[in-house]
């Protein structure tokens, strides 16, 4: 099975054409001990129905349909009905890289305006076209630090996400890049301290990996005190109710796209954004689209600064990025128009109110408090006193609520984050704190009928 | 004004469609007690105003990107010959798949018992990949092809590494994707290049003077980017193997070979697939796509962590704990849903299914290379092409005219025109890739077009100097672009 048009007939006559007997013909110039000969080890096609039986028992097999109070990055979010509408276009949906401009102009158009709307998300002036995600964003602009300021140092917030900071490190080891991380402190920010002369760029999330607010400013005046560059994960739906981080002083703001009209899809795809300073255009990574005139004066866009990328510098480029997330960025630009400025004020004013009482509920739960004393948004961090982190997540899943994800390491390791958009309604926050109770007696039990008799009188219920 | 309105019309700027006040979103009714943020964050700097987002009503919003849309080309308007990126159906079965609940739904970090069936999914497909491909593991984790290069080199640095081996560089032919000395680069390594030999293959003499011990790897497109198979791909292995060296395979090409020939036979040791390619997940105007890397045994335990595994109760899980890992690519698991249209795609063509794709893609490219190499001869015609063809626009010089004239023209007789100036090795090079999904009348009607611009190009080369005339600008002035850098909308730059 395959989608060819071709008929028998039209085999025949395109084979007699180029003077070739059969299919099997078109290979037979390569050597024959490399060409694979009889089937292979793949199911039999199948028709359009079967398959999709197949992928529903697939999706069935996913036990999603749990009240989703999990964030690190991703977060359960309204996706509106028009999103989907836009870009399962065929026009914007089965083109390529806008590379024929006079044939693009609709994606280049929404590029242009998803570069403005990042600039103005981002307090910065200058956008790039999108990156693959808010990890590798991370990186690229810590090799734009570092090749601003010929230094080969960077120094990670532990309370940046872990998998930012391992992608960081990824990237970073080819090319000899040292990488420190700062721990944060009790109230989960992270210290603006001294920064040595030889870092290129610090960074920091905002809000931060516990969820808290940090202090973007004075962050960037220990940076730039160096001569480093200040370089901010932002979650974009924080800027409802924060001031930007480019208006506070950072260089180099990047972040994860999810949250802005992306749906989970278990992470993918979504993008990454990075937005930066005037002065750092020509080391942007990746594609950036810019306005001009065609020969008639009729405004028009392109892809510019060609001259940064690999298909014109090869291994002198800023980056290998080609194909990236084009249409993530363009669902996020639908996404944004259809919030609006008050919209997306009103999205991060819910997602503050629902979390602030989220966190009072929970926090009445015996033997769960808050990990840090910080300002938050919609994502807190909770310290679940004398039990496995993990196990009480797993209990939670069996009782239909989703927490996480669990912190993996630095000062707060084992607390786990929960977060709460505009989506959780009074009731599953109800639930949620019901169910964590009686999920943190079992727990409590198990463990203390683990230890024996001599272990001290079972906790649990509530205090409330 | 007409019923279908003037699709040629300027479309203005979403911003420009803004009128404050206006609005499309609505929240759920708070039943919480509200939150002042300025009482509730104390000490934190909050936004005098939000930022300045376009405000629209919905019908205004939808119809501006309709519009948008109406200004685009794609594979479901029209022939996409674009050399290099196998732009063939992208059946919409895939889209279904990917937006059932379960799949969408699915939080990245969800516990894996929350996640079985996705997981079983990416086991099967890795599998089916490693038959594929004749390798023996796969990472999920890239995003892209550039990112599986990245992925792949880095796997190949951690190999030698680990032997205590440094190796410094990476030889990659004069005709690669210019994503392959990039890759290099950004993996540490000094980009040595070989030259194609007068066949357009590479010279193997050649490469065999510049490996030696300082040689990490090759990375190689077999079909290269003229479309031609590199036949001494067994002796080119041998030569890197010799001296302890790798091979990377790029597979831009891998629509070609897709289970008749596979890299892991020919002696390559890490290879990346673009599903947006290959299996036809829609490229989406440049992604999401997915550059999956499936890797030999002696590079399995540098794969990006965590890995799919299956425990002895039958269940799947994430391993996280390899302890030679490159470590993490990606923020999540990669692009899954792109990889679920993907299975998608291979679970309804099967292993017979893949073998007529891409024998049909071979055959359809040359057709049409047979129709129009009298008038466009091959930059290098001494071997077969396999799912693509670069011919030279070169003959066209004589009347003033260039291969970006000819593709404009091709724009305003309906098509989206092929690659053009690559790879740098063919002097006006036009690059064509017709897929296996259209079909003879398509490719004759393209032929017919080509033929009538390359007329036209002796009897009315203005004709193709004022092209296209069809479409919303004409040609853009690029350098002003470069120039201005106006990379954002401001309120006066309309």
């Amino acid at each position: 099975m395959d989608f060819a048009p071709h008929t028998d007939d039209d085999l025949a006559a395109m084979l007699a054409a180029i003077g070739k007997s059969d299919l099997a013909d078109l290979y037979r110039h390569i050597p024959e001990s490399l060409r694979v000969r009889g089937a292979l080890n793949l199911p039999p096609g199948r028709s359009e129905d079967e398959v999709l039986g197949a992928l529903a028992r697939h999706a069935a097999a996913n036990t999603p349909d749990t009240v989703c109070f999990a964030g690190g990055g991703a977060y359960d979010h309204y996706v509106p009905a028009v999103v989907g509408a836009v870009i399962s276009r065929g026009e914007l949906l089965t083109s390529y890289t806008p590379y024929q401009p006079e044939v693009s102009q609709g994606m280049l158009q929404a590029l242009f305006e998803y570069q403005t709307v990042i600039s103005e998300l981002t307090g910065l002036p200058v956008s790039n076209a999108s990156l693959y995600d808010g990890g590798s964003a991370v990186a690229e602009a810590v090799s734009m630090a570092c090749v601003a300021t010929r230094r080969n140092k960077v120094v990670l917030s532990a309370a940046l996400d872990a998998p930012s900071r391992q992608i960081v490190r990824t990237y970073g080891h080819p090319l000899g890049r040292e990488v420190a991380v700062v721990d944060h402190d009790d109230r989960g920010t992270t210290p603006a301290g001294q920064v040595a002369d030889d870092v290129a760029a610090v960074v920091i999330a905002q809000p931060n990996s516990l969820g808290v607010v940090e202090d973007v400013r004075a962050q960037a005046e220990a940076a730039h005190a160096a001569g480093a560059k200040l370089i901010v994960k932002l979650e974009p739906t924080a800027v409802g109710l924060l001031a930007t981080p480019g208006s506070q002083g950072a260089d180099l703001v990047i972040g994860e796209g999810q949250p802005l009209g992306q749906g989970l899809s278990y992470g993918g795809p979504s993008f990454g954004f990075l937005a930066c300073t005037h002065d750092q255009v020509r080391r942007l990574p990746g594609r950036v689209v810019g306005q001009t005139v065609d020969r008639r004066g009729t405004r028009g866009y392109v892809m510019t600064l060609r001259a940064r990328e690999q298909d014109i510098r090869r291994e002198r480029a800023t980056s290998n990025i080609c194909t990236n997330q084009t249409l993530c960025a363009v669902a996020a630009l639908v996404y944004v128009t259809w919030l609006g400025p008050q919209g997306l004020r009103e999205l991060a004013a819910a997602c503050l109110s629902r979390a602030r009482h989220a966190a009072a509920r929970l926090t009445r739960v015996d033997g769960v408090e808050l990990a840090v004393s910080g300002p938050f948004l919609k994502e807190f961090a909770l310290r679940l006193q004398g039990v496995d982190p993990h196990a009480v997540v797993g209990g939670l899943l069996d009782a239909g609520y989703l927490i996480g994800p669990v912190v993996p390491d630095g000062p707060t390791a084992g607390a786990v984050m929960v977060a709460v958009t505009e989506r959780r309604t009074a009731a599953e926050v109800e639930g949620l704190a019901e169910a964590l109770a009686d999920v943190l007696r079992t727990q409590r039990r198990e463990l203390v009928a683990a230890a024996g008799p001599a272990a001290g009188p079972a906790a649990g219920g509530e205090s409330a | 004004m007409p019923l279908m309105g003037d699709r040629l019309a300027a479309e203005p700027t979403v911003f420009e469609r803004s009128r404050p006040g206006r609005r499309s979103a609505t929240m759920p009714a708070l039943d919480v007690a509200a939150v002042d943020p300025a009482e509730a964050l104390p000490g934190v700097e909050l936004a005098e105003a939000p930022p300045r987002l376009p405000e629209m009503g919905e019908l205004d919003l939808l119809r501006h990107f309709t519009r948008l849309s109406h200004r685009n080309h794609g594979i479901d308007v029209g022939f996409y010959p674009l050399g290099s990126c196998s732009m063939k159906y992208n059946p919409r079965l895939a889209e279904v798949a990917a937006a059932l609940p379960g799949f969408r739904q699915l939080h990245p970090w969800a516990p894996d018992a929350a996640a079985q069936g996705t997981l079983a999914l990416l086991a099967d497909l890795e599998r089916w990949l490693c038959e594929l491909t004749g390798l023996r593991a796969a990472t999920f984790q890239p995003a892209a092809g550039a990112h599986g290069e990245l992925t792949g080199l880095l796997l190949i640095r951690a190999y030698h590494s680990d032997r205590g081996d440094a190796r410094r560089t990476i030889i990659v032919p004069d005709s690669a994707h210019g994503t392959n000395p990039a890759s290099a680069a950004m993996s540490g390594y000094d980009v040595v290049t070989v030259p194609s030999g007068d066949g357009g293959l590479v010279d193997v003499d050649k490469l065999e003077d510049l490996v030696d011990e300082s040689t990490a790897g090759l990375m190689l497109t077999n079909p290269n980017t003229l479309g031609l198979f590199e036949l001494e791909i067994e002796r080119i292995a041998a030569i890197l193997h010799r001296v302890g060296a790798l091979l990377y395979y790029d597979g831009a090409n891998f629509n070609a070979i897709a289970g008749q020939v596979r890299p892991g036979d020919m002696g390559f040791d890490v290879v990346h697939l673009n599903v947006h390619k290959t299996f036809a997940t829609p490229h989406g105007g440049g992604g999401p796509g997915a550059g999956p890397v499936v890797v030999s045994q002696r590079l399995a335990p540098y794969l990006p962590a965590p890995v799919v595994v299956r425990h002895d109760d039958g269940t799947w899980a994430w391993d996280a704990d390899r302890p030679k890992s490159i470590g993490r690519l990606h923020g999540f698991h990669g692009n899954a849903a792109v990889l679920i249209r993907a299975y998608s795609y291979l679970l309804f063509h099967g292993g017979d299914g893949l073998q007529t794709m891409s024998a049909k893609a071979v055959l359809n490219a040359n057709y049409v290379a047979s129709k129009v190499s009298d008038v466009l001869p091959l930059g290098y015609g001494q071997h077969q092409p396999m799912h693509e063809f670069v011919a030279t626009g070169k003959g066209l010089k004589a009347h003033g005219v260039r291969v970006t004239d000819l593709c404009k023209r091709l724009i305003d007789l309906g098509y989206h025109p092929p690659t053009n100036y690559f790879p740098l090795i063919v002097d006006e090079a036009l690059m064509v890739e017709p897929t296996e999904t259209e079909s003879q009348e398509t490719l004759d009607d393209f032929v017919a077009a080509l033929r009538q611009i390359v007329a036209e190009a002796a009897s009315d080369p203005q004709l193709l100097h004022d092209a296209p005339q069809t479409t919303p600008v004409t040609r853009l002035d690029e350098g002003r672009a470069g120039r201005e850098l106006v990379l954002r909308w401001h309120p006066r730059s309309g």
